[in-house]
């Protein structure tokens, strides 16, 4: 089996996910664009180079619908003869999107591939793409369906994480991230979204609350208090889990990932065809894993794929210079955290999606770059990335420098 | 073409009036032979070119109280039937086409072609709603009393002649859920304003409202088969839809726990069904029917609440040889709790009431307690203030047991106490009427004994009451030994009069209902001590289908009571009776913490004050329990499966003691009295659908685990090894229903 190595990768800033977002004004198509058209640049990609373009997108409608991937290749100018293909795992599509590229490459039958996604979240809508599981008795009820959010304070509930626990976690993330772009640890993969005339619209990650602290989180009501009691979901949980009395509420805007607009992505490809392109590797494809978890609690999937993960590649907590855990909740890092006894130190050092948002399908690029910046940066070797996904789902990827 | 259940004019303007009155029957409901000829004179009037429309009414103060459950009873026959001798697909066939016959008879009026209006003259459920639901037009006559609704769910069947697709796409479906999964009638005002019918009449001017429709002009078209129709709540895949299924689906598993197909069949029609065009859309809702039909749960609801629960208030076990005795006065001796209650539901029937207790002020406050239930009800808009005048009058509160000289029936609440009770019974008897009745209503004393204290031991009979009286709709009837049968007759002639239902049992201590549901409050302690997390014992016995979780009724009943009674049952029977660790538990809890449960605010749960929150487990409880198990060991199954199990196995065993004589007194007993889980049918209808042999493997592996409680008692093995059922080996004498 071919190895996969990563040659590099690239991210737009992250633009507030609300109409008054610096990148709401962008279309969908021109977001998913930026990072194919950076990548091609920066490498000095041939036309017709690349042999396929996965996008993972988590709402594929309007817009971004209709294979979104091809028409972003075309408009990048990769060549007409490069197709692409959107892909949907929820929130770990785009480390998903770089997974399934790395498998092309593996199986000996593609050279050059591009693994990403793109999210305008700002203008296509978080669940704009609909869907049976919250919607058809027949899935909703036998899976325990509740919100995220309602999940996510189940799990702090379970595990035991109070409000403090969560609302310190956040302030850390804030911290991190802040200190990530003073240092400009970010400044090696972030391109600036331009207008057609060259203008920068959008240049730094603009969700950030560095001065965030605890005093200032505390003055924020729990989200999902009413949408539980009024939706019924709170008995779903109970019924779930019954060895909790009630739910416990801690989860809020400020301790939960940021909803932005931003796109990423990641340039694979085999060894010959990095000599071929002049390109050099900066990391390999060491392992990924796919499992579906436990609906209900729906987002302690990365502890499962993360056991999967290790039983099948043999290693374990201590081969692991990094983890790059997707913030998508305080209490699914804590939860993580706890379950392998991980430093908290060697977690989302550079901060994750409390600070900086989570853009549904392209956020799995986005971190695996980051923690490459990061083992680069301290020249370290070894990481995993995982994300947890709706449904109860988890996708983890470990990557070795070379 | 005359008709059996049907009367068909048709008038010189062409309107042919089709007025339903079934012979014989003081109510139309819907059997075989109505559907059959409703489908007949559908194709005649469609016809017929001297037919403009058709109005539909009926001559009975009600126009059609639903289906003919036991008409259900035929069809699983028919299924078993075809099942054994042509296999299951062939069967689900069978019922498949059988049970949406009446559907497609409706759908055929709705495609006549000709303008149908329903003139409603009165109450109209079920499928007779669903007759006018396909109408054209619906017109209702003005009466305050009239509802109108789709009540299958209460019986564990839904609307399945369209009322799930008609209905959503009338009412907004938040509306429409209300009235599908609620199954509660709404009066025709509220009707009128959901868009159900579209105008309310004089009932004079009510069939001529419905020709005046079609002379107008209506239209034999429904909105819904109209080019262009639009849902009341916009396309299931909407903004608006998004905010409801979500919530619908987890309103529902909150509040059912997911244990009734047919609740959960009605969401899967009403998302299925408004995707799709009204044909299709019915034939997905009798897809569902189907598979509600072939569901234990439907068959089990259906005997037990509707069926056999009609039955027993008929009087089925009542003696016939006795003649029909009606109570115009009854004294209540005790005017405490019980009493005052028991005092208030009798005067609420009608009947006049004399309250005795020891002092004046004593019988005073009872009255007071019927002053304040009946003014409650008046803020609830469930009784009128005149209501109120009249059922205080017939309160008489005294001192004087001379009142007693012309009542018919005595029931007497005193305190729990035999030489209490002995007294009141000597003082009793000196005032009392030669041939009247008294009862006890004694929850704890078995009667043979107590009657020893009466001269006429014939004449004494248990009336056991449940708390809260006005609420709890069961009342158990106990024989004593000696108990004659004009005793027991007048007995259940008096609870049929207060509109209760009755069960009849022999003498036990703890008579039916209490020795089932102490085997459950036993189970979460037994669970306590084990070292499962509380709110774990709670819920799940609220998963298994048990309306209030055995530490919170503990609660409910007060612990110091609990413990009295363990002691007692101690002092009477021996040491072994009893679980020294449970007593440990309730002396501690009792004894040492202070905590009598929800009457000092603090039990298995702390109680806040009224209107400052929930109530919450009390956070020292886990210091009370040996050890703590980790909840992810456990296994939630067979947890809830102990819950009911072990009332199950309790009930079985009162069957062998004599104590049930008839399985449908266990099982309607089981659910009103303590709220057994509905959908199983009861406590000896889950043996019954489980198999008899299944359930002895399960009580044998979890005496195995749990011990000798779940031992079965000789008879189930006996029936397990003949591969006999309750209702087949007990089965009840249906011809008693009067």
């Amino acid at each position: 089996m071919a190895d996969a190595y990563i040659y590099d990768h690239v991210r737009t800033p992250r633009g507030r996910g609300k109409a008054d977002g610096a990148l709401h004004e962008v279309t969908a198509l021109a977001l998913a664009t930026v990072p194919l058209k950076a990548l091609k640049d920066r490498n000095n990609l041939p036309e017709d180079s690349v042999d396929d373009v996965i996008l993972g997108v988590v709402d594929p409608v309007g817009e971004a619908g209709s294979d979104i991937a091809r028409f972003a290749a075309l408009k990048a100018g990769l060549g007409e003869a490069v197709p692409g293909v959107q892909i949907n795992r929820f929130c770990a599509s785009g480390l998903d999107a770089v997974n399934f590229a790395a498998a092309q490459v593996m199986s000996g039958q593609h050279e050059l591939v591009i693994g990403g996604g793109a999210e305008s979240m700002s203008r296509v809508g978080i669940g704009a793409s609909g869907g049976a599981w919250p919607m058809d008795p027949s899935m909703a009820v036998p899976a325990y369906f509740m919100p995220q959010g309602v999940s996510a304070d189940l799990i702090a509930t379970k595990y035991g994480f109070s409000r403090d626990d969560v609302d310190s976690y956040a302030v850390q993330s804030q911290q991190r991230a802040g200190k990530a772009w003073d240092e400009g640890r970010f400044n090696k993969s972030v391109v600036p979204v331009k207008d057609i005339n060259g203008l920068t619209i959008l240049a730094k990650d603009e969700h950030m609350r560095p001065s965030t602290t605890m005093q200032s989180l505390a003055q924020l009501q729990p989200s999902f208090t009413m949408m539980a009691q009024m939706g019924g979901f709170d008995g779903v949980a109970v019924q779930s889990h019954p060895e909790i009395e009630r739910v416990n509420y801690v989860h809020h805007a400020g301790n939960s990932s940021g909803i932005v607009d931003g796109a990423g992505a990641v340039l694979l490809g085999s060894k010959e065809a990095g000599s071929k392109y002049g390109l050099k590797p900066r990391a390999k494809i060491r392992a990924f894993a796919n499992i579906g978890s436990e609906p209900a609690m729906m987002l302690t999937g990365p502890v499962d794929v993360t056991e999967k993960l290790f039983a099948r590649s043999g290693m374990k907590t201590s081969d692991i210079d990094l983890f790059e855990l997707n913030e998508a909740f305080a209490s699914v890092v804590l939860r993580y955290i706890q379950a392998f006894d991980i430093d908290n130190a060697r977690i989302n050092v550079n901060g994750g999606a409390i600070a900086l948002g989570h853009p549904l399908g392209a956020t799995g690029a986005m971190i695996l770059g980051t923690v490459l910046d990061e083992l680069e940066r301290t020249n370290k070797s070894t990481a995993l990335v995982t994300l947890c996904i709706g449904g109860g789902m988890g996708t983890a990827t470990i990557i070795e420098r070379v | 073409m005359a008709y059996k259940n049907f009367k068909v004019e048709t008038d010189s303007d062409g309107i042919a009036l089709v007025t339903w009155d079934i012979p014989g029957r003081s109510m139309n409901v819907l059997d075989e032979t109505s559907t059959s000829e409703l489908d007949a004179i559908v194709k005649a009037t469609t016809a017929d070119a001297a037919v403009k429309g058709v109005v539909i009414t009926s001559a009975k103060e009600a126009f059609c109280a639903g289906a003919d459950l036991s008409m259900l009873e035929g069809m699983n026959q028919a299924y078993a039937k075809v099942f054994g001798e042509q296999g299951e697909t062939a069967a689900n066939q069978m019922l498949f086409d059988q049970s949406r016959r009446f559907s497609q008879v409706l759908r055929s009026i709705e495609t006549s072609g000709k303008p149908w209006a329903a003139a409603i003259n009165g109450l109209a459920l079920g499928g007779g709603f669903e007759i006018t639901l396909c109408c054209h037009y619906r017109v209702a006559a003005e009466n305050p009393r009239t509802r109108l609704g789709l009540p299958e769910v209460k019986v564990g069947l839904f609307p399945g002649a369209g009322g799930t697709q008609r209905v959503p796409r009338l009412v907004p479906p938040q509306d429409a859920m209300t009235i599908l999964l609620k199954g509660d009638p709404v009066t025709i005002e509220k009707a009128k304003a959901l868009n159900l019918i579209h105008a309310i009449v004089p009932a004079a001017d009510l069939v001529k409202a419905a020709k005046d429709w079609i002379k107008g002009g209506g239209k034999a078209v429904a909105p819904w088969d109209e080019k262009g129709f639009k849902l009341p709540g916009g396309p299931v895949f909407s903004k608006a839809g998004m905010m409801m299924f979500p919530a619908g689906n987890a309103i529902y598993r909150r509040e059912t726990y997911d244990n009734y197909p047919a609740a959960r069949a009605i969401m899967s029609c009403v998302y299925e069904g408004l995707q799709l065009p009204i044909d299709a859309a019915l034939r997905v809702e009798s897809r569902y029917f189907t598979s509600v039909l072939r569901s234990k749960e439907a068959a089990a609801m259906i005997r037990s609440l509707f069926l056999s629960m009609q039955e027993l208030n008929k009087g089925a076990r009542r003696p016939k040889d006795v003649p029909a005795t009606k109570v115009k006065k009854v004294a209540v001796i005790g005017a405490g709790f019980m009493g005052a209650s028991v005092g208030y539901v009798s005067a609420r029937a009608g009947l006049d009431v004399v309250l005795i207790d020891r002092d004046q002020e004593s019988a005073d406050k009872g009255k007071a307690h019927a002053q304040k239930v009946i003014e409650d009800q008046i803020k609830k808009g469930r009784a009128k203030p005149t209501d109120a005048e009249a059922l205080l009058a017939r309160i008489t509160p005294t001192a004087d047991y001379a009142a007693l000289k012309d009542v018919d029936l005595v029931i007497e609440a005193v305190f729990e106490d035999r030489k209490v009770k002995a007294e009141t019974f000597a003082k009793a008897q000196e005032y009392l009427k030669p041939d009247v009745i008294f009862a006890s209503n004694t929850s704890t004393l078995p009667i043979t004994s107590l009657a020893e204290g009466f001269k006429d031991q014939g004449k004494f009979v248990g009336i056991h009451f449940f708390s809260p009286v006005e609420k709890m709709m069961l009342v158990e009837i106990i024989k004593g030994k000696n108990t004659g049968d004009v005793a027991l007759a007048t007995a259940l002639d008096y609870v049929r009069q207060i509109g209760k239902t009755p069960i009849v049992v022999n003498d036990s201590r703890g008579f039916f209902a209490n020795r089932c549901v102490g085997r459950y409050v036993a189970e979460g302690n037994e669970m306590f001590l084990e070292g499962v997390p509380p709110a774990m014992i709670e819920n799940c016995a609220k998963m298994a289908g048990m309306p209030v979780g055995p530490l919170s009724l503990s609660d409910e009943v007060a612990l110091d009571l609990g413990l009295k009674i363990m002691k007692a049952t101690e002092a009477d029977l021996g040491p072994n009776a009893i679980n020294p660790d449970q007593k440990k538990l309730m002396v501690e809890m009792v004894e040492k913490q202070g905590r009598l449960g929800r009457k000092n605010s603090k039990g298995f749960y702390d109680y806040p004050e009224k209107g400052k929150g929930q109530k919450s487990l009390w956070p020292g409880l886990s210091a009370l329990q040996p050890k703590q198990l980790d909840p992810d060991t456990l296994d939630i199954e067979e947890l809830k499966q102990r819950f009911l199990v072990v009332q199950a196995v309790e009930a079985a065993r009162t069957v062998e003691d004599h104590v049930i004589t008839d399985p449908r007194e266990a099982d309607v007993g089981s659910i009103l009295g303590f709220g057994f889980a509905p959908f199983t049918g009861g406590t000896l209808s889950y043996i019954d659908f489980m198999g008899t042999k299944k359930f002895v493997e399960l009580c044998h592996k979890l005496e195995a685990k749990y011990g000798s409680r779940f031992t079965p008692p000789k008879l189930l093995e006996d029936m397990a090894a003949k591969g006999e059922t309750f209702y087949g080996r007990f089965a009840p004498k249906k011809a008693a229903a009067a």
